[in-house]
């Protein structure tokens, strides 16, 4: 056979197997939208659960998921960002930053269910928070700290080094140079990397099922030590362990989860472009 | 005076992004230490050899038995098989996007891939349950589709991101003068992408493999959901398994604080950290050395 007649094949090949990772995708996209969506109307966004669960609505698991990110982000985002500005602009090719790479590959591979029991260990027993919603912040706050780290690094080594020199070279001190002359270039990058670590953990249920997820608790939470409803862990509870479960409510809370999980994606991705268009250097 | 204000202010400042820059090495301390902590004393009670090679799990009998080979065997059945889908499909497919897909092509299949990594896992899992679940019962004939391959099939697809995107940025570093010199030759893009691309950018594939499965043994939810949770030795993939992680999901619940399963449980916790540990180790590794070529 020749090369040519070989290399058609092969690339035929090449786009059945691309098409096989990539339509299932779009499969299971379209059968929760085509099954979900006629569940889906103001009252199911909007009241609270009823008849164990069977009945009435999601919303205090949509507040939950909304609080429980949002804070965990406010922990995550400052440590992150200065652990970057670090290894980004302190940091000397050394053995401790070596280990410090490592050890941010770690907390990246270390499996969901095991910061969940970490999060048991230290938030809910040992600091004594109980189950609620700040241990559970907490716990996916170190878990998203890898992926605002790496981001942000990126974001930062983007930033042209002729921008330090200058700062630098009028006498600024090196952290007002960071600060002022760094820092604001990195921003559109930083913003994108912590949307999409946010989309992550929003969708995140082992590390929650000890750290603040509540079975059924129809009441939006009251402070930060209240345990809460949270849309991934709902989904599951509903999806195996309640019998008879009207179908439509479960893709239903499946559909609301994905639409906020990949409209953060989206507007991750949007930022991403406009800045990049935007750019000045 | 204010120059020196500034002085301190600056001061504390990097003093702080020091601290930051060494919390990952704290974490990884912390969460080691503090599943020790609550796991550890499970080797006063109960024999570490029969932990790992003990044939059963029986947490609640009397006496107990916390034998986790039937859970790493769980484990390990859905490993082979999900890298056994996955590894040559995600490879082929990194291959494709990046040489040969045109631009637009290009972009919305790395959309797509993105998109997958997007979708949360009990999302995957709950689409497995209500779809692929009862398609294996019926095209295998058997009385329950929650099986090994089930889970197979989930979790290769959830592999699937980490080993394209990575796969493809291995292929994107192989330098242009090496496919420059195999054209000036005469070869073909398909013969340049097998005999240069594929060899050159090995050892960064070899990562992508790793992390992806790295990201089969953690995964949680999805396989729980769709692999039916029987905690024995399995002898095939039409049988249902039960994973190490879908193990501490799903029966922390139940357990006493301080008791020997909540413990166990730990262990098992422990056990996982350090299986993640290695592979990320031996990851990481070879994406240095795919770096420095």
């Amino acid at each position: 056979m020749d090369a040519k007649k070989s290399q058609k094949i092969a690339f035929g090949v090449l786009l059945a197997t691309t098409l096989a990772v990539v339509l299932p995708v779009l499969f299971i996209i379209m059968i929760i939208i085509k099954e979900g969506i006629t569940a889906i109307n103001w009252r199911f966004l909007t009241t609270m659960p009823s008849n164990g669960m069977r009945s009435g609505g999601i919303f205090p698991a949509i507040v939950g998921t909304i609080y429980l990110v949002l804070l965990s982000v406010a922990i995550a985002l400052p440590v992150g960002v200065m652990a970057a500005i670090y290894l980004n602009e302190y940091a000397k090719d050394n053995i401790l930053t070596r280990i410090i790479k490592l050890s941010i590959v770690n907390l990246a591979g270390v499996p969901s269910v095991v910061y969940g029991l970490f999060g048991l260990g230290l938030f809910v027993i040992f600091l004594k928070f109980g189950v609620c919603l700040l241990s559970g912040a907490l716990t996916l706050a170190i878990m998203e700290l890898p992926v605002i780290i790496t981001t942000s690094k990126e974001a930062l080594s983007t930033v042209p080094l002729s921008f330090r020199e200058v700062s630098l070279s009028l006498g600024v001190s090196r952290w007002q140079t960071i600060r002022y002359a760094v820092l604001p270039h990195a921003l559109p990058g930083i913003m994108t990397g912590t949307i999409l670590s946010i989309s992550r953990i929003a969708g995140e249920t082992a590390p929650i099922l000890f750290t603040a997820a509540a079975f059924y608790l129809p009441r939006l939470p009251g402070s930060l030590f209240d345990q809460i409803m949270v849309l991934p862990y709902h989904l599951f509870i509903i999806s195996t362990q309640i019998p008879n479960m009207p179908s439509k409510s479960t893709y239903g809370t499946a559909l609301v989860l994905l639409i906020l999980v990949l409209m953060m994606n989206f507007t991750a991705i949007v930022v991403r472009t406009y800045f990049r268009m935007n750019k000045k250097w | 005076m204010m120059r020196r204000l500034g002085k301190i202010r600056d001061y504390a400042i990097e003093k702080m992004i020091f601290i930051s820059g060494i919390a990952a090495i704290i974490f990884v301390i912390l969460i080691f230490s503090f599943l020790v902590r609550e796991g550890g004393s499970f080797f006063g009670e109960y024999d570490l050899k029969n932990f790992i090679l003990g044939h059963f799990w029986y947490p609640a009998s009397d006496p107990p038995r916390f034998g986790i080979l039937p859970l790493i065997m769980g484990s390990l059945v859905i490993v082979l098989g999900a890298g056994i889908l996955a590894v040559p499909l995600g490879v082929m497919a990194a291959l494709y996007i990046s040489e040969v897909a045109p631009k637009g092509l290009k972009d919305l299949l790395k959309a797509g891939v993105e998109m997958l990594a997007a979708i949360p896992s009990v999302v995957v899992g709950f689409v497995g349950m209500v779809t692929l679940v009862p398609f294996i019962k019926t095209a295998f004939n058997i009385p329950t589709g929650l099986t090994a391959l089930s889970g197979c099939i989930m979790l290769a697809f959830m592999a699937m991101p980490t080993i394209v995107s990575i796969s493809e940025d291995a292929i994107n570093a192989v330098p242009w003068n090496y496919k420059e010199g195999a054209l000036a030759l005469g070869a073909t893009k398909w013969q340049i992408m097998y005999r240069i691309i594929l060899p050159a950018a090995a050892p960064g594939i070899i990562a992508a493999v790793m992390l992806g499965i790295g990201r089969v043994i953690g995964e949680t939810m999805a396989v729980m959901m769709v692999t039916g949770n029987a905690a024995v030795i399995p002898s095939g993939f039409l049988e249902p398994v039960r994973t190490l992680t879908a193990t501490i999901a799903a029966e922390m619940g139940e357990t006493v604080r301080g008791s020997s399963h909540y413990k166990s449980l730990f262990a098992i916790g422990a056990v996982l950290f350090v299986i993640t540990f290695i592979i990320n180790f031996i990851a990481d590794t070879y994406l240095h050395k795919n770096k420095e070529q």
